[in-house]
């Protein structure tokens, strides 16, 4: 499923709204996770899952093209973890 | 401070213009539709944001960390999230300005 066919899905879930309000409403959903996760803040959505970010301490590493070692700086990268209900779904489908 | 369901359906109401109930509503309807997307084996594709996958993990040993008895864990499908580079590159932005 990509962005656009869940924007056409919930645009049929609201007949209400006009498709242009769906488009926004993802888009302000990914903007704001996105937003606060870079500044290190967490996300937790019940059900679903949860957004931290996972620290990676500096470590020495080597250009496999040279062979030389090469300093790798510390760094943060974005983790996320399945819900319980997300789990279960997931899991119990096959 | 952690952002919520809550803080999302606020957003949608002040930034999007959605009533109260529409924007809790659209929240919930946005998570389900990934949900089920996983569910059914679909994996989910959010350009800008991220990849949630499913990988399938077959039994391998385990133990109870408190008795050290050996219990194996069954075989099960779980689902990955792979940041997308822009997401990756706004983290590393971040903490650059800050160190």
């Amino acid at each position: 499923m990509t962005k656009s066919e869940l924007i056409n899905l919930l645009a049929e879930r609201f007949p209400q709204l006009v498709v242009k309000d769906a488009e926004l409403s993802v888009k302000a959903i990914l903007d704001a996770m996105t937003d606060n996760l870079s500044t290190g803040e967490r996300i937790e959505i019940r059900g679903f899952g949860s957004f931290s970010l996972n620290y990676r301490p500096p470590r020495l590493g080597r250009n496999p093209k040279t062979g030389s070692k090469v300093q790798v700086p510390a760094k943060h990268v974005p983790h996320f973890k399945a819900g319980k209900e997300l789990r279960d779904r997931v899991d119990s489908a096959t | 401070m952690t952002l919520t369901k809550a803080d999302l359906a606020d957003l949608l109401f002040e930034q999007v213009g959605l009533n109260k109930r529409e924007a809790k509503d659209m929240v919930e309807a946005f998570f389900e539709e990934v949900r089920t997307a996983l569910e059914t084996g679909d994996s989910v594709k959010l350009s800008g944001f991220g990849n949630f996958e499913l990988r399938k993990k077959s039994e391998r040993p385990g133990r109870n960390p408190k008795t050290g008895e050996e219990i194996p864990i069954t075989a099960r499908r779980v689902v990955t999230f792979h940041a997308s580079q822009k997401l990756k590159s706004r983290v590393e932005e971040h903490y650059a300005s800050t160190v």
